[in-house]
Protein backbone atom coordinates (compact mmCIF):
# COMPACT_ATOMS: atom_id res chain seq x y z
CA UNK A 1 0.00 0.00 0.00
CA UNK A 2 1.38 3.58 -0.57
CA UNK A 3 2.12 5.34 2.05
CA UNK A 4 3.00 9.33 2.49
CA UNK A 5 5.92 10.50 4.34
CA UNK A 6 3.73 12.05 7.07
CA UNK A 7 2.02 8.24 7.05
CA UNK A 8 5.23 6.25 7.36
CA UNK A 9 6.28 8.57 10.05
CA UNK A 10 3.49 7.71 12.28
CA UNK A 11 3.83 4.30 11.51
CA UNK A 12 7.44 4.17 12.71
CA UNK A 13 6.26 5.76 15.60
CA UNK A 14 7.99 9.43 15.29
CA UNK A 15 4.44 10.41 17.07
CA UNK A 16 4.90 7.55 19.76
CA UNK A 17 4.23 4.24 20.20
CA UNK A 18 0.50 4.34 20.68
CA UNK A 19 -0.21 6.00 17.58
CA UNK A 20 1.74 3.89 16.09
CA UNK A 21 0.14 0.91 16.77
CA UNK A 22 -3.54 2.78 15.81
CA UNK A 23 -1.91 3.20 12.11
CA UNK A 24 -0.60 -0.17 12.03
CA UNK A 25 -3.98 -1.38 12.93
CA UNK A 26 -5.25 0.81 10.34
CA UNK A 27 -2.84 -0.03 7.34
CA UNK A 28 -3.15 -3.69 8.16
CA UNK A 29 -6.82 -3.92 8.01
CA UNK A 30 -6.19 -2.09 5.00
CA UNK A 31 -3.48 -4.34 3.27
CA UNK A 32 -5.97 -7.56 3.87
CA UNK A 33 -8.66 -6.18 1.77
CA UNK A 34 -6.58 -5.39 -1.14
CA UNK A 35 -6.13 -1.31 -0.66
CA UNK A 36 -3.58 0.90 -2.62
CA UNK A 37 -3.11 4.08 -0.57
CA UNK A 38 -4.86 5.40 2.61
CA UNK A 39 -7.28 8.47 1.83
CA UNK A 40 -8.68 11.18 4.35
CA UNK A 41 -11.61 10.94 5.79
CA UNK A 42 -13.94 14.14 4.91
CA UNK A 43 -17.17 13.62 7.15
CA UNK A 44 -17.22 16.33 9.87
CA UNK A 45 -18.16 13.62 12.35
CA UNK A 46 -17.48 10.11 12.68
CA UNK A 47 -20.44 7.62 14.67
CA UNK A 48 -19.15 4.59 16.71
CA UNK A 49 -21.12 1.29 17.77
CA UNK A 50 -19.75 0.65 21.16
CA UNK A 51 -22.17 2.93 23.39
CA UNK A 52 -22.83 0.06 26.06
CA UNK A 53 -20.31 0.25 29.19
CA UNK A 54 -20.75 -3.66 29.62
CA UNK A 55 -19.29 -4.75 32.29
CA UNK A 56 -17.76 -7.92 30.37
CA UNK A 57 -15.92 -5.86 27.43
CA UNK A 58 -13.41 -4.73 30.13
CA UNK A 59 -10.53 -5.07 27.06
CA UNK A 60 -11.96 -2.15 25.36
CA UNK A 61 -11.82 -0.13 28.49
CA UNK A 62 -8.51 -0.88 28.60
CA UNK A 63 -7.44 -0.06 24.94
CA UNK A 64 -9.38 3.21 24.93
CA UNK A 65 -7.13 3.95 27.92
CA UNK A 66 -4.21 3.26 26.32
CA UNK A 67 -5.40 6.05 23.69
CA UNK A 68 -6.42 8.43 25.67
CA UNK A 69 -3.08 8.56 28.26
CA UNK A 70 -1.13 8.84 24.69
CA UNK A 71 -3.50 11.60 23.70
CA UNK A 72 -4.49 9.51 20.70
CA UNK A 73 -7.47 11.63 20.57
CA UNK A 74 -9.96 11.60 18.08
CA UNK A 75 -9.62 14.27 15.24
CA UNK A 76 -13.42 14.85 14.42
CA UNK A 77 -16.29 14.36 17.36
CA UNK A 78 -18.51 11.66 16.94
CA UNK A 79 -22.38 10.50 17.59
CA UNK A 80 -22.59 6.65 19.34
CA UNK A 81 -24.83 4.27 19.18
CA UNK A 82 -28.12 4.52 21.60
CA UNK A 83 -27.40 3.90 25.49
CA UNK A 84 -28.50 0.08 26.90
CA UNK A 85 -30.50 1.66 29.44
CA UNK A 86 -33.87 3.65 30.56
CA UNK A 87 -35.40 4.09 33.74
CA UNK A 88 -38.60 4.22 31.95
CA UNK A 89 -38.10 0.94 30.33
CA UNK A 90 -40.45 -1.34 32.07
CA UNK A 91 -38.27 -3.64 33.97
CA UNK A 92 -38.89 -5.68 37.07
CA UNK A 93 -36.77 -5.28 40.15
CA UNK A 94 -34.63 -7.84 39.51
CA UNK A 95 -33.79 -6.39 36.04
CA UNK A 96 -33.16 -3.24 36.96
CA UNK A 97 -30.38 -4.62 39.51
CA UNK A 98 -29.12 -6.84 37.32
CA UNK A 99 -28.95 -3.48 34.25
CA UNK A 100 -27.06 -1.30 36.62
CA UNK A 101 -25.32 -3.30 39.01
CA UNK A 102 -24.12 -6.08 36.98
CA UNK A 103 -24.10 -5.48 33.21
CA UNK A 104 -23.65 -2.06 32.93
CA UNK A 105 -22.06 -0.95 35.60
CA UNK A 106 -19.40 0.93 33.46
CA UNK A 107 -21.54 3.11 31.50
CA UNK A 108 -20.64 6.18 33.23
CA UNK A 109 -17.36 4.95 33.39
CA UNK A 110 -17.42 4.55 29.65
CA UNK A 111 -19.14 7.34 28.82
CA UNK A 112 -16.46 9.24 30.27
CA UNK A 113 -14.30 7.98 27.93
CA UNK A 114 -16.07 8.57 25.23
CA UNK A 115 -16.61 12.41 26.37
CA UNK A 116 -12.70 12.57 26.44
CA UNK A 117 -12.10 10.94 22.80
CA UNK A 118 -14.74 13.26 21.61
CA UNK A 119 -17.90 12.65 21.91
CA UNK A 120 -20.54 15.32 19.74
CA UNK A 121 -22.59 16.10 23.01
CA UNK A 122 -23.75 14.49 25.66
CA UNK A 123 -26.66 12.99 24.56
CA UNK A 124 -25.13 11.98 21.20
CA UNK A 125 -26.51 8.60 21.27
CA UNK A 126 -28.64 6.89 18.66
CA UNK A 127 -27.94 4.45 15.76
CA UNK A 128 -29.82 6.66 13.27
CA UNK A 129 -27.42 9.60 13.98
CA UNK A 130 -28.41 10.86 10.44
CA UNK A 131 -31.63 11.85 11.33
CA UNK A 132 -31.42 15.87 11.44
CA UNK A 133 -32.24 15.99 14.55
CA UNK A 134 -29.33 14.43 15.88
CA UNK A 135 -27.30 16.17 12.96
CA UNK A 136 -24.10 13.65 12.10
CA UNK A 137 -25.56 13.65 8.43
CA UNK A 138 -22.77 13.03 5.95
CA UNK A 139 -22.84 14.90 2.50
CA UNK A 140 -22.66 12.27 -0.85
CA UNK A 141 -19.15 11.97 -1.65
CA UNK A 142 -18.23 12.28 2.04
CA UNK A 143 -15.33 10.10 2.87
CA UNK A 144 -16.66 8.20 6.22
CA UNK A 145 -14.83 6.32 9.26
CA UNK A 146 -18.17 4.96 10.65
CA UNK A 147 -19.31 1.45 12.26
CA UNK A 148 -22.93 0.49 12.88
CA UNK A 149 -24.17 -1.67 10.39
CA UNK A 150 -27.49 -0.12 10.11
CA UNK A 151 -26.12 3.43 10.06
CA UNK A 152 -23.18 2.46 7.50
CA UNK A 153 -26.04 0.73 4.93
CA UNK A 154 -28.17 3.61 5.14
CA UNK A 155 -24.93 6.07 4.35
CA UNK A 156 -23.77 4.51 1.59
CA UNK A 157 -26.97 4.17 -0.19
CA UNK A 158 -29.62 6.66 0.65
CA UNK A 159 -26.97 9.45 1.23
CA UNK A 160 -24.40 8.32 -1.48
CA UNK A 161 -21.38 8.83 1.24
CA UNK A 162 -18.77 6.37 0.98
CA UNK A 163 -17.93 3.99 3.85
CA UNK A 164 -17.37 0.56 4.45
CA UNK A 165 -18.45 -2.03 6.79
CA UNK A 166 -15.59 -1.34 9.51
CA UNK A 167 -16.09 -2.85 12.91
CA UNK A 168 -16.05 -1.24 16.30
CA UNK A 169 -12.86 0.42 17.44
CA UNK A 170 -11.20 0.28 13.81
CA UNK A 171 -14.07 3.04 13.08
CA UNK A 172 -11.96 5.35 15.93
CA UNK A 173 -8.93 4.59 14.70
CA UNK A 174 -9.63 5.90 11.56
CA UNK A 175 -10.52 9.12 13.17
CA UNK A 176 -7.11 9.04 15.44
CA UNK A 177 -5.10 9.05 12.48
CA UNK A 178 -7.35 10.91 9.94
CA UNK A 179 -7.52 8.18 7.44
CA UNK A 180 -9.19 5.09 6.32
CA UNK A 181 -7.86 2.55 3.55
CA UNK A 182 -8.89 2.96 0.20
CA UNK A 183 -10.83 -0.41 -0.68
CA UNK A 184 -14.46 -1.55 -1.13
CA UNK A 185 -17.28 0.42 -0.95
CA UNK A 186 -14.90 3.39 -1.19
CA UNK A 187 -14.23 2.46 -4.72
CA UNK A 188 -16.36 3.21 -7.44
CA UNK A 189 -15.76 -0.54 -8.65
CA UNK A 190 -16.78 -1.93 -5.58
CA UNK A 191 -20.11 0.12 -4.95
CA UNK A 192 -20.81 -1.73 -7.94
CA UNK A 193 -24.32 -4.15 -8.08
CA UNK A 194 -23.52 -8.11 -8.37
CA UNK A 195 -27.25 -8.99 -7.78
CA UNK A 196 -30.12 -7.74 -9.22
CA UNK A 197 -33.78 -7.71 -7.19
CA UNK A 198 -36.84 -8.02 -8.81
CA UNK A 199 -39.16 -6.79 -6.75
CA UNK A 200 -42.43 -8.75 -7.81
CA UNK A 201 -45.17 -8.29 -5.02
CA UNK A 202 -48.65 -7.40 -5.15
CA UNK A 203 -48.47 -5.18 -2.60
CA UNK A 204 -45.77 -2.81 -0.93
CA UNK A 205 -43.47 -5.17 0.79
CA UNK A 206 -42.85 -4.88 4.27
CA UNK A 207 -39.44 -3.16 4.79
CA UNK A 208 -37.98 -5.55 7.27
CA UNK A 209 -39.10 -8.61 5.85
CA UNK A 210 -37.93 -7.46 2.35
CA UNK A 211 -34.39 -6.54 3.43
CA UNK A 212 -34.33 -9.51 5.59
CA UNK A 213 -34.93 -11.73 1.73
CA UNK A 214 -32.38 -9.48 0.51
CA UNK A 215 -29.42 -9.95 2.91
CA UNK A 216 -29.86 -13.35 3.65
CA UNK A 217 -29.48 -13.85 -0.21
CA UNK A 218 -26.76 -11.61 -0.90
CA UNK A 219 -24.62 -11.32 2.07
CA UNK A 220 -21.59 -8.89 1.69
CA UNK A 221 -22.62 -8.08 -1.87
CA UNK A 222 -24.34 -5.13 -3.38
CA UNK A 223 -28.03 -5.53 -4.65
CA UNK A 224 -29.36 -3.07 -7.07
CA UNK A 225 -33.40 -3.52 -6.44
CA UNK A 226 -35.91 -2.72 -9.52
CA UNK A 227 -39.56 -2.20 -8.86
CA UNK A 228 -39.51 -0.91 -5.33
CA UNK A 229 -39.89 2.71 -6.69
CA UNK A 230 -42.95 1.53 -7.74
CA UNK A 231 -44.44 0.82 -4.12
CA UNK A 232 -41.93 3.65 -2.23
CA UNK A 233 -41.81 6.31 -5.16
CA UNK A 234 -38.97 8.08 -6.98
CA UNK A 235 -38.23 10.99 -4.34
CA UNK A 236 -36.26 10.78 -0.83
CA UNK A 237 -38.97 12.06 1.57
CA UNK A 238 -39.56 11.69 5.07
CA UNK A 239 -41.58 8.30 4.17
CA UNK A 240 -39.06 6.48 1.43
CA UNK A 241 -36.11 7.66 4.46
CA UNK A 242 -38.18 6.05 7.05
CA UNK A 243 -38.64 2.99 4.94
CA UNK A 244 -35.04 2.39 3.43
CA UNK A 245 -33.65 3.41 7.09
CA UNK A 246 -36.03 0.14 8.51
CA UNK A 247 -34.83 -2.27 5.10
CA UNK A 248 -31.62 -1.46 5.53
CA UNK A 249 -30.56 -2.53 9.04
CA UNK A 250 -32.79 -5.45 7.55
CA UNK A 251 -30.08 -6.55 4.94
CA UNK A 252 -27.37 -5.34 7.50
CA UNK A 253 -27.91 -7.55 9.92
CA UNK A 254 -30.12 -10.47 8.43
CA UNK A 255 -27.05 -10.36 5.96
CA UNK A 256 -24.29 -8.11 5.79
CA UNK A 257 -25.36 -5.97 3.23
CA UNK A 258 -23.22 -2.21 3.40
CA UNK A 259 -24.95 -0.43 0.41
CA UNK A 260 -27.33 -1.26 -2.03
CA UNK A 261 -29.13 1.06 -4.91
CA UNK A 262 -32.85 1.32 -5.39
CA UNK A 263 -33.81 1.90 -8.82
CA UNK A 264 -35.26 5.68 -10.20
CA UNK A 265 -34.86 6.28 -6.11
CA UNK A 266 -31.57 6.16 -4.04
CA UNK A 267 -28.75 8.99 -5.62
CA UNK A 268 -26.21 6.82 -7.63
CA UNK A 269 -28.94 4.96 -9.00
CA UNK A 270 -30.70 7.91 -9.77
CA UNK A 271 -27.65 8.94 -11.63
CA UNK A 272 -26.29 6.16 -13.26
CA UNK A 273 -28.87 3.51 -13.19
CA UNK A 274 -28.48 0.30 -14.69
CA UNK A 275 -24.50 1.28 -15.37
CA UNK A 276 -24.14 0.24 -11.91
CA UNK A 277 -25.31 -3.45 -12.23
CA UNK A 278 -21.58 -5.81 -12.90
CA UNK A 279 -21.58 -7.90 -15.90
CA UNK A 280 -22.83 -11.43 -14.65
CA UNK A 281 -24.92 -10.12 -12.05
CA UNK A 282 -27.01 -12.77 -10.56
CA UNK A 283 -31.00 -12.45 -10.22
CA UNK A 284 -33.46 -12.64 -7.26
CA UNK A 285 -37.03 -12.16 -7.37
CA UNK A 286 -39.25 -11.67 -4.61
CA UNK A 287 -42.99 -12.05 -5.33
CA UNK A 288 -45.19 -12.87 -2.38
CA UNK A 289 -44.61 -16.34 -2.27
CA UNK A 290 -41.14 -15.75 -1.30
CA UNK A 291 -41.78 -12.83 1.39
CA UNK A 292 -44.11 -15.42 3.25
CA UNK A 293 -41.73 -17.95 2.89
CA UNK A 294 -38.61 -16.10 4.40
CA UNK A 295 -41.25 -15.00 7.43
CA UNK A 296 -42.55 -18.75 7.59
CA UNK A 297 -38.34 -19.61 8.34
CA UNK A 298 -38.09 -17.61 11.36
CA UNK A 299 -37.49 -19.88 14.40
CA UNK A 300 -40.04 -19.21 17.33
CA UNK A 301 -37.47 -19.87 20.42
CA UNK A 302 -40.00 -18.62 23.27
CA UNK A 303 -40.40 -21.24 25.72
CA UNK A 304 -44.14 -21.12 25.04
CA UNK A 305 -44.70 -20.24 21.69
CA UNK A 306 -48.09 -19.20 22.45
CA UNK A 307 -47.51 -17.05 25.30
CA UNK A 308 -48.99 -13.73 25.95
CA UNK A 309 -46.15 -11.03 24.89
CA UNK A 310 -45.13 -8.78 27.69
CA UNK A 311 -43.50 -6.36 25.84
CA UNK A 312 -43.32 -4.89 22.42
CA UNK A 313 -40.61 -2.72 21.42
CA UNK A 314 -40.44 -0.73 18.14
CA UNK A 315 -37.40 1.53 16.89
CA UNK A 316 -34.71 -1.19 15.99
CA UNK A 317 -32.96 1.54 14.47
CA UNK A 318 -34.53 4.17 16.11
CA UNK A 319 -37.58 5.88 14.98
CA UNK A 320 -37.70 9.08 13.07
CA UNK A 321 -39.68 12.05 14.35
CA UNK A 322 -42.28 11.11 11.13
CA UNK A 323 -42.61 7.64 12.61
CA UNK A 324 -43.70 8.67 15.64
CA UNK A 325 -46.07 10.87 14.30
CA UNK A 326 -47.51 8.46 12.01
CA UNK A 327 -47.56 5.52 14.67
CA UNK A 328 -49.77 7.98 16.83
CA UNK A 329 -52.11 8.25 14.52
CA UNK A 330 -52.30 4.70 13.67
CA UNK A 331 -52.48 3.89 16.95
CA UNK A 332 -55.44 5.90 18.19
CA UNK A 333 -57.03 4.44 14.88
CA UNK A 334 -56.46 0.80 15.62
CA UNK A 335 -57.20 1.75 19.44
CA UNK A 336 -60.85 3.16 18.51
CA UNK A 337 -61.44 0.06 16.40
CA UNK A 338 -60.68 -2.15 19.13
CA UNK A 339 -62.23 -0.60 21.51
CA UNK A 340 -59.39 0.05 24.36
CA UNK A 341 -58.27 3.39 25.87
CA UNK A 342 -54.66 2.25 26.02
CA UNK A 343 -52.17 -0.48 24.25
CA UNK A 344 -52.85 -3.81 26.01
CA UNK A 345 -49.36 -4.75 25.78
CA UNK A 346 -46.31 -2.87 27.35
CA UNK A 347 -45.30 -0.89 24.37
CA UNK A 348 -42.02 0.71 23.77
CA UNK A 349 -41.20 3.14 20.94
CA UNK A 350 -37.32 4.09 20.74
CA UNK A 351 -36.04 6.70 18.63
CA UNK A 352 -32.89 9.50 19.54
CA UNK A 353 -32.34 11.66 22.28
CA UNK A 354 -32.94 14.73 20.11
CA UNK A 355 -36.06 13.50 18.03
CA UNK A 356 -37.41 12.80 21.87
CA UNK A 357 -37.31 16.74 22.27
CA UNK A 358 -38.26 17.25 18.88
CA UNK A 359 -41.72 14.96 19.49
CA UNK A 360 -42.53 16.24 22.70
CA UNK A 361 -42.43 19.97 21.65
CA UNK A 362 -45.15 18.18 18.63
CA UNK A 363 -49.23 17.64 19.75
CA UNK A 364 -48.42 13.81 19.00
CA UNK A 365 -46.41 13.67 22.24
CA UNK A 366 -49.36 13.74 24.51
CA UNK A 367 -51.74 12.01 22.33
CA UNK A 368 -49.09 9.06 22.16
CA UNK A 369 -48.85 9.24 25.49
CA UNK A 370 -52.33 8.98 26.45
CA UNK A 371 -52.11 5.24 24.46
CA UNK A 372 -50.00 4.09 27.04
CA UNK A 373 -46.94 3.80 24.81
CA UNK A 374 -43.30 4.97 26.65
CA UNK A 375 -40.75 6.50 24.19
CA UNK A 376 -37.20 5.87 24.88
CA UNK A 377 -34.20 6.10 23.90
CA UNK A 378 -32.53 2.89 24.45
CA UNK A 379 -31.26 0.06 22.77
CA UNK A 380 -33.78 -2.51 22.38
CA UNK A 381 -30.96 -4.67 21.66
CA UNK A 382 -28.84 -4.28 24.62
CA UNK A 383 -32.22 -4.19 27.09
CA UNK A 384 -32.53 -7.65 25.29
CA UNK A 385 -29.21 -9.48 25.77
CA UNK A 386 -29.31 -10.64 29.33
CA UNK A 387 -30.85 -14.35 30.89
CA UNK A 388 -33.81 -12.56 32.14
CA UNK A 389 -34.86 -10.67 29.69
CA UNK A 390 -34.08 -13.48 27.12
CA UNK A 391 -36.76 -15.65 28.60
CA UNK A 392 -39.37 -12.89 28.48
CA UNK A 393 -41.98 -12.88 25.46
CA UNK A 394 -40.99 -9.96 23.63
CA UNK A 395 -42.36 -8.89 20.37
CA UNK A 396 -41.21 -6.40 17.68
CA UNK A 397 -40.94 -5.81 14.08
CA UNK A 398 -37.49 -5.15 14.15
CA UNK A 399 -35.77 -7.85 12.16
CA UNK A 400 -32.30 -6.28 13.51
CA UNK A 401 -34.03 -7.32 16.90
CA UNK A 402 -35.17 -10.73 15.80
CA UNK A 403 -31.86 -11.88 14.81
CA UNK A 404 -30.01 -11.13 17.95
CA UNK A 405 -32.23 -11.51 20.45
CA UNK A 406 -35.40 -14.23 21.38
CA UNK A 407 -37.81 -11.22 20.21
CA UNK A 408 -40.45 -12.15 17.59
CA UNK A 409 -40.63 -10.97 14.44
CA UNK A 410 -44.32 -9.38 13.40
CA UNK A 411 -45.02 -7.43 10.59
CA UNK A 412 -45.95 -3.65 11.17
CA UNK A 413 -49.66 -4.51 10.54
CA UNK A 414 -49.81 -7.35 13.36
CA UNK A 415 -48.28 -5.11 16.02
CA UNK A 416 -50.69 -2.84 15.62
CA UNK A 417 -52.81 -5.74 15.91
CA UNK A 418 -51.40 -7.01 18.62
CA UNK A 419 -50.53 -4.28 20.83
CA UNK A 420 -54.19 -2.54 20.86
CA UNK A 421 -56.12 -5.70 21.13
CA UNK A 422 -57.32 -5.82 18.02
CA UNK A 423 -58.63 -8.51 16.26
CA UNK A 424 -57.33 -9.82 12.83
CA UNK B 1 -6.62 -36.66 4.79
CA UNK B 2 -7.08 -34.03 2.63
CA UNK B 3 -5.33 -30.63 2.64
CA UNK B 4 -6.14 -27.49 1.56
CA UNK B 5 -4.32 -24.08 0.76
CA UNK B 6 -5.27 -20.61 1.46
CA UNK B 7 -3.86 -17.60 2.50
CA UNK B 8 -2.34 -16.23 6.22
CA UNK B 9 -4.40 -13.68 8.10
CA UNK B 10 -2.93 -14.35 11.20
CA UNK B 11 -0.04 -17.02 11.17
CA UNK B 12 0.89 -20.07 13.84
CA UNK B 13 0.36 -23.49 14.08
CA UNK B 14 -2.12 -25.88 15.99
CA UNK B 15 -4.10 -29.03 15.83
CA UNK B 16 -7.78 -28.64 16.80
CA UNK B 17 -11.36 -30.32 16.41
CA UNK B 18 -13.53 -28.65 14.00
CA UNK B 19 -16.44 -26.92 14.53
CA UNK B 20 -18.59 -25.82 11.11
CA UNK B 21 -20.45 -23.33 10.48
CA UNK B 22 -22.03 -23.63 6.38
CA UNK B 23 -23.80 -20.37 7.04
CA UNK B 24 -21.98 -17.23 8.09
CA UNK B 25 -21.33 -17.04 11.89
CA UNK B 26 -22.33 -13.89 13.41
CA UNK B 27 -20.12 -13.02 15.48
CA UNK B 28 -21.93 -10.58 18.24
CA UNK B 29 -24.76 -13.11 18.08
CA UNK B 30 -22.79 -15.98 18.71
CA UNK B 31 -20.44 -14.74 21.24
CA UNK B 32 -22.43 -12.00 23.83
CA UNK B 33 -24.53 -14.24 25.62
CA UNK B 34 -20.55 -16.08 26.54
CA UNK B 35 -18.73 -12.81 26.77
CA UNK B 36 -21.85 -11.21 29.30
CA UNK B 37 -22.10 -14.22 31.75
CA UNK B 38 -18.15 -16.01 31.87
CA UNK B 39 -18.75 -18.56 29.92
CA UNK B 40 -15.25 -19.95 29.39
CA UNK B 41 -16.35 -22.23 26.55
CA UNK B 42 -18.14 -19.48 24.82
CA UNK B 43 -21.15 -21.22 24.08
CA UNK B 44 -23.03 -20.23 20.67
CA UNK B 45 -25.93 -18.36 21.18
CA UNK B 46 -26.75 -17.80 17.71
CA UNK B 47 -30.28 -18.89 17.40
CA UNK B 48 -30.61 -18.33 13.49
CA UNK B 49 -27.11 -20.69 13.40
CA UNK B 50 -28.44 -24.37 13.55
CA UNK B 51 -24.68 -25.58 13.08
CA UNK B 52 -23.42 -23.57 16.26
CA UNK B 53 -25.97 -23.10 18.30
CA UNK B 54 -25.12 -24.30 21.58
CA UNK B 55 -21.95 -25.74 20.73
CA UNK B 56 -19.04 -24.65 22.46
CA UNK B 57 -16.47 -22.31 20.41
CA UNK B 58 -13.47 -21.34 22.26
CA UNK B 59 -10.21 -23.44 21.49
CA UNK B 60 -12.00 -25.57 18.20
CA UNK B 61 -11.09 -24.92 14.92
CA UNK B 62 -14.20 -23.02 13.48
CA UNK B 63 -14.56 -23.59 9.89
CA UNK B 64 -16.97 -20.71 8.21
CA UNK B 65 -17.10 -19.19 5.38
CA UNK B 66 -17.55 -15.50 6.70
CA UNK B 67 -19.07 -14.06 9.65
CA UNK B 68 -21.97 -11.30 9.25
CA UNK B 69 -24.17 -9.08 11.35
CA UNK B 70 -23.73 -6.49 13.83
CA UNK B 71 -20.36 -3.94 13.40
CA UNK B 72 -19.55 -4.52 16.62
CA UNK B 73 -18.17 -8.02 15.16
CA UNK B 74 -14.28 -6.82 15.70
CA UNK B 75 -14.30 -5.90 18.99
CA UNK B 76 -16.13 -9.06 20.30
CA UNK B 77 -13.73 -10.75 18.69
CA UNK B 78 -10.94 -8.63 19.78
CA UNK B 79 -12.49 -8.87 23.40
CA UNK B 80 -13.16 -12.75 23.02
CA UNK B 81 -8.89 -13.47 21.91
CA UNK B 82 -8.26 -10.94 25.40
CA UNK B 83 -10.45 -13.05 27.71
CA UNK B 84 -8.94 -16.15 26.05
CA UNK B 85 -12.33 -17.74 25.03
CA UNK B 86 -11.44 -17.72 21.22
CA UNK B 87 -11.20 -20.98 19.27
CA UNK B 88 -8.12 -22.05 18.19
CA UNK B 89 -8.35 -21.04 14.92
CA UNK B 90 -10.48 -19.90 12.20
CA UNK B 91 -10.53 -21.11 8.84
CA UNK B 92 -12.36 -19.07 6.05
CA UNK B 93 -13.77 -20.88 2.68
CA UNK B 94 -14.00 -17.23 1.39
CA UNK B 95 -12.19 -14.14 1.69
CA UNK B 96 -12.07 -12.89 4.69
CA UNK B 97 -14.75 -9.96 6.03
CA UNK B 98 -14.34 -6.93 7.36
CA UNK B 99 -15.49 -7.16 10.76
CA UNK B 100 -13.87 -10.23 11.33
CA UNK B 101 -10.42 -9.24 9.56
CA UNK B 102 -10.41 -6.10 11.49
CA UNK B 103 -10.95 -8.12 15.34
CA UNK B 104 -7.79 -10.12 14.22
CA UNK B 105 -6.30 -7.26 13.41
CA UNK B 106 -6.50 -5.58 16.53
CA UNK B 107 -5.92 -8.38 18.17
CA UNK B 108 -2.53 -9.37 16.62
CA UNK B 109 -1.68 -5.56 17.12
CA UNK B 110 -2.59 -4.74 20.66
CA UNK B 111 -2.65 -8.04 22.81
CA UNK B 112 -0.01 -9.84 23.83
CA UNK B 113 0.83 -13.49 23.94
CA UNK B 114 -2.94 -14.08 22.17
CA UNK B 115 -2.34 -16.60 18.90
CA UNK B 116 -5.03 -17.52 17.25
CA UNK B 117 -4.18 -18.50 13.96
CA UNK B 118 -6.57 -17.34 10.75
CA UNK B 119 -6.74 -18.70 7.45
CA UNK B 120 -9.15 -17.13 4.45
CA UNK B 121 -9.75 -18.27 1.05
CA UNK B 122 -9.82 -21.72 1.71
CA UNK B 123 -12.72 -22.34 -1.27
CA UNK B 124 -15.79 -23.97 -1.04
CA UNK B 125 -14.46 -27.14 -1.61
CA UNK B 126 -13.45 -26.68 2.28
CA UNK B 127 -16.56 -26.19 3.58
CA UNK B 128 -18.36 -29.20 1.42
CA UNK B 129 -15.48 -31.39 2.65
CA UNK B 130 -15.10 -30.27 6.55
CA UNK B 131 -17.03 -31.94 9.80
CA UNK B 132 -17.69 -30.90 12.52
CA UNK B 133 -15.91 -33.12 14.84
CA UNK B 134 -12.84 -33.74 12.17
CA UNK B 135 -9.38 -33.07 13.17
CA UNK B 136 -7.82 -29.86 11.99
CA UNK B 137 -4.05 -29.17 11.48
CA UNK B 138 -3.25 -25.53 10.50
CA UNK B 139 1.06 -25.34 8.99
CA UNK B 140 2.30 -21.63 9.25
CA UNK B 141 2.56 -21.55 5.59
CA UNK B 142 -1.36 -21.17 5.20
CA UNK B 143 -1.60 -25.39 4.48
CA UNK B 144 -5.00 -26.70 6.45
CA UNK B 145 -5.23 -30.37 6.80
CA UNK B 146 -8.01 -32.34 7.69
CA UNK B 147 -8.82 -35.93 8.71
Amino acid sequence: MFLTEEQKAILNGEKGDTLAKVMESVVRYGELFGADKLVPITSKYNHLVTSFGLKMIGPIYDLMNKLIEAGAISGQKFSCDPRPVDKNVPANFLQKLVFNKFMYSKQDFYEGQLNTLGLMEKDAFSCACYLDEVGNKPNKGDILSWSESSAVVYANSVLGARCNRNSGIIDIMGSVVGYVPHFGLLTDEGRKATWIIEVKTTKKPEAQLLGSAIGMKVMEDVPYIKGLDHWIGDELNDESCAYLKDFGAATASNGAVGLYHVDNLTPEAKELGDALISEGAQVYVIDDAELQRIYDSYPVIWKKPDATPKLCFMGCPHMSLEQLKSWTVKLEAALEKAGNKKVVIPTVFTTAPKVIEAFNNTEYAKRLEATGVIVSYICPLMYMNNPLCRKMPVITSSNKLRTYTTARYYTDEEILVKITGGKK
Amino acid sequence: MKAFNGRVVSPGTVTAEALVSHGGLNTLASFQKALQFGDKKATCGDQNNPDLYGHEMAGKALCLPQTIGSTTGGLVLYCACAMGRQPACMLFSQPIDSLAGAGVILADVWLDGVKMPVIDSLGDEFLDFVKTGNTITVKENGVVEVE
